[in-house]
């Protein structure tokens, strides 16, 4: 048992958490909730000891303890799956899942052929197949978030904390947690978990607590709360009326792509495989698929990030183009894309928020070679407003923003661009319910203007809400294509699941 | 309220090597009596102007998380050309041509040549995939090789008073070559401050494939970048040859690690992405003036090193242990 009394914690005099106390009993799961910027996550690096300097105590079975590191709350048996993913680029599967924690044996060297089975293991229990000595550079998101959980199972703990595990991994593929989660739920552990998808929340959790700016506003027991209500909570008001947006799909094709192929880089293998689609202007064109469909692939392979293709071209805006050769030709072209990983791909999170969102349309805020820093400011101003940002003030660093703030700075620095298509990869990873819908009428917004968009999801529900047509893939292949209205649930993870 | 207090806060970490500075000439001042006198400072000012030139490009380099270990080597080569040049003119080999050389077009023509090898710099790191420590180690005996192929190995002297005087007159009080330094670090400032290069050097060196993908030209910014550095070189080498009236062709050596260390201590992060040029020139004042003040306080020379790099690691803990929540 563990308890969090009248924890406050500001960051440079910005308050990020004020006087939170909770309490969080053996055998249960908790479920975390707030909005983008509540302090979620500020809170679990307390409790996990990422954060030795607060007010306030917290309370391990029955002791006042003040965790002087990770390590340290570690020993105490407290675990952390971060949100951010932790995992080390250039080493192996294994070397990262028992980095610190490396067995050895008697005389000193280390104990690979066990390292691999105990890893072999846990990642049966994850239902994930790896070849254990691949680096992690070359694994997907969704791969390495398994894999941050395996690193955490390795340690028997009391308390085991997640911050959205999942937020990359599709809902078919969460299985294999629940059933994880469960176990250590029997054998008594504490199970701490923050999550914006309310669906797992529900299944999962028997008691819930909303944070909201930095304050416990409600707690309860989750089975006493339906979704609506949760959301209210959060959000601490009454929900916007949804825009519809009316006809806004033509018939005029911006993109169009002709038996695109793409080879493995290493493997005698094909990544993408003979696809053809077409995208017309106001129109959203979801891509369903499980991890490995090729779906990042495809994006990037247009995005002008993997090189020539084997086979294929495309027409832009009704020119004929073989392929970009750079992210630069594309932008220029008028296509963007908004990466899956924003730590990696999105965000220079030593910049602050203004450079981060201003950086791909530098060249225009420029005047005779100088940058126009009033252009600038406002331009940055117009996208935190309109993408409620959450941050201090537009000079913050970007790292030091929540999660799901970072995610709306990613996607401001491409709209930027004013593209004649917007790719979005995952576009609300990590977002909160209520800044979700904000995000798809944002889509919406920008379709009915005459884009066209492109939004790969291994959310269905996200799909249903935002697509007009969706595609969907299996091992590099398109094997279906819906009319959203046509679709149901069923019948796309039937044509998603290989080997029918 | 508490906003005013952080920036004062921080605005006093800004401050912290300026105090250090202080401190130092004071120290210095004490035991020494020679230190405070116009011609002893301006002397230092002097010297510490080709580390500026130098070090300001190293700073460019080092923000987009490369390294430029050939700074020393290109000096000298650049020192060489440009001596060569005034000297005799180019003798150009098998057609027996001779060109004659104003000091300016001399110098146009060592700069250049920074440029050039600097550019290969760039290009083999871009283009090759070659990681900036080997590919400029590369540079470093390759540039210094053909310093010694083009003087033989013999100091070329006696480059005329014109030339002469960039190195050791004077401008409204002001030694020339402090001038240049002056000059050198206002541009740099702006570049990094005002323009969309210098963004585009932290982007890189912050996060080099976000940067590509937001449009960035990377390979271009990156391989511009030790161009400059190149040229920065050249400017030093120039400065060096001409105060000493001589090119000697084995100037330089060992000057790329004055620069990391002005970096350095100026805090600029060897990781990429952070760092200030008004840091990286504070940096070199006070590696300067601890050279100068040990000289003046008589320290042996060998303990003349450990000092200095005492001074280097006291200098970059302080700075670490104040940066610490931004890694
Ligand atoms: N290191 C830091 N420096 C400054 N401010 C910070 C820092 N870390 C967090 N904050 C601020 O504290 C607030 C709470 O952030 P936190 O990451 O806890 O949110 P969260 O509830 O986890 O949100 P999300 O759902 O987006 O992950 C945010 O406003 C954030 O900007
Ligand atoms: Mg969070």
């Amino acid at each position: 048992m563990v308890s969090l009394r009248n924890i406050t914690k500001q960051f440079n005099g910005v308050y990020a958490l004020r006087d939170v106390s909770i309490e969080f009993p053996a055998a249960k799961v908790i479920a975390l909730v707030g909005e983008n910027g509540a302090g979620k996550s500020t809170l679990m690096n307390i409790l996990s000891g990422v954060y030795a300097d607060y007010e306030g105590e917290l309370v391990y079975q029955n002791d006042v303890v003040r965790f002087q590191g990770p390590r340290d709350a570690q020993d105490y048996g407290i675990t952390i799956i971060h949100q951010e993913l932790n995992l080390i680029p250039y080493l192996s599967v294994v070397e990262n899942i028992f980095l610190g924690r490396e067995l050895i044996t008697p005389w000193g060297a280390l104990d690979t052929p066990k390292m691999k089975t105990v890893a072999k293991q846990l990642l049966s229990r994850l239902k994930l197949e790896l070849d254990l000595d691949t680096p992690v550079s070359q694994l997907k998101v969704g791969e390495c978030q398994l894999i941050e959980i395996a690193k955490a199972l390795l340690v028997e703990s009391e308390v085991v904390i997640m911050d959205e595990p999942t937020s990359a991994i599709s809902e078919s593929e969460v299985y294999a947690l629940y059933d994880i989660i469960r176990d250590l739920k029997a054998s008594g552990k504490t199970v701490v978990y923050i999550s914006h998808k309310m669906k797992e929340l529900f299944t999962l959790a028997d008691e819930y607590v909303v944070l909201r700016d930095g304050q416990v506003v409600q707690q309860g027991l989750m089975a006493e709360v339906n979704e609506q209500q949760l959301v209210n909570m959060m959000v601490g008001r009454t929900l916007a009326e949804r825009v519809e947006c009316g006809e806004r799909v033509t018939d005029k094709a911006v993109l169009r792509v002709n038996h695109l192929s793409l080879l493995h880089p290493l493997k005698e293998d094909m990544l993408l495989e003979d696809l053809s689609f077409e995208l017309c202007k106001g129109e959203i064109l979801g891509i369903f698929g499980l991890m490995g469909a090729g779906r990042t692939e495809l994006l990037e392979t247009l995005f002008g990030l993997r090189g020539k293709p084997a086979t294929g071209s495309f027409s832009f805006d009704e020119e004929e183009v073989s392929f970009f050769s750079s992210p630069n030709e594309a932008l220029r072209w008028g296509l963007a894309l908004v990466p899956e990983d924003r730590k990696s791909d999105g965000l220079v999170l030593g910049m602050d928020v203004r450079s981060n969102l201003t950086l791909s349309v530098l060249s225009s805020l420029e005047k005779l070679g100088v940058l126009a820093d009033v252009q600038e400011k406002e331009l940055c101003r117009q996208y935190v407003e309109r993408l409620r940002i959450k941050t201090a003030t537009d000079q913050q660093y970007v790292g030091h923003l929540s999660g799901g703030n970072q995610q709306k700075v990613v996607l401001a620095k491409y709209l930027a661009t004013q593209p004649k298509v917007l790719m979005l990869d995952e576009p609300t990873r990590g977002i909160d319910v209520y800044a979700k819908g904000e995000i798809y009428d944002l889509i919406r917004e920008q379709a009915a203007a005459g884009l066209g968009v492109i939004v790969v999801s291994s959310e269905l529900p996200e799909l249903f809400a935002v697509a007009d047509r969706i595609l969907v893939m299996c091992d590099g292949r398109i094997t279906k294509q819906f009319k959203t209205e046509e679709a149901t649930e069923e019948s796309i993870l039937q044509a998603a699941l290989p080997d029918k | 309220m508490n906003m005013t207090i952080t920036s004062y806060k921080k605005r006093l970490q800004q401050l912290q090597p300026l105090i250090a500075l202080f401190l130092l000439c004071l120290i210095i001042a004490i035991f020494s009596d020679r230190f405070m006198t116009v011609t002893n400072l301006w002397n230092v000012m002097r010297q510490i102007s080709v580390n500026i030139c130098i070090a300001v490009g190293m700073t460019l380099v080092i923000i987009s998380a490369g390294i430029d270990l050939s700074v020393g080597s290109i000096l000298a080569f650049a020192g060489a050309v440009t001596a060569s040049f005034l000297s005799m003119g180019a003798e150009i080999p098998f057609f027996g041509i001779y060109i004659g050389f104003t000091p300016l077009g001399a110098i146009l023509v060592g700069i250049t040549m920074g440029g050039v090898l600097g550019l290969v710099n760039g290009w083999v790191i871009t283009y090759f995939k070659v990681q900036p420590f080997v590919a400029t180690l590369a540079m470093l005996t390759i540039a210094r090789g053909l310093t010694m192929l083009w003087t033989q190995g013999y100091p070329i002297s006696s480059l005329g008073k014109e030339f002469a005087s960039l190195g050791t007159g004077w401008f409204l009080g002001v030694p020339i070559p402090v001038w240049i330094a002056a000059i050198v670090t206002l541009l740099a400032v702006f570049v990094m401050k005002k323009t969309r290069f210098g963004r585009y050097i932290y982007a890189i060196g912050g996060n080099e494939r976000a940067a590509r993908l937001s449009g960035i030209k990377v390979n271009r910014v990156k391989t511009l970048v030790y161009m400059l550095s190149g040229m920065l070189a050249a400017v030093g080498g120039i400065l060096v040859t001409s105060r000493l009236d001589s090119a000697q062709p084995n100037a330089g050596m060992g000057y790329e690690l004055d620069a990391i260390a002005a970096v350095v201590i100026g805090g600029t992060s060897l990781s990429g992405g952070r760092g200030l040029i008004m840091g990286t020139v504070l940096g070199a004042i006070i590696i300067g003036v601890l050279n100068n003040g040990l000289v003046l306080l008589g320290v042996s020379p060998f303990w003349q090193q450990v000092v200095k790099g005492l001074v280097i690691l006291i200098a970059v803990i302080i700075d670490r242990s104040q940066h610490k929540d931004k890694k």
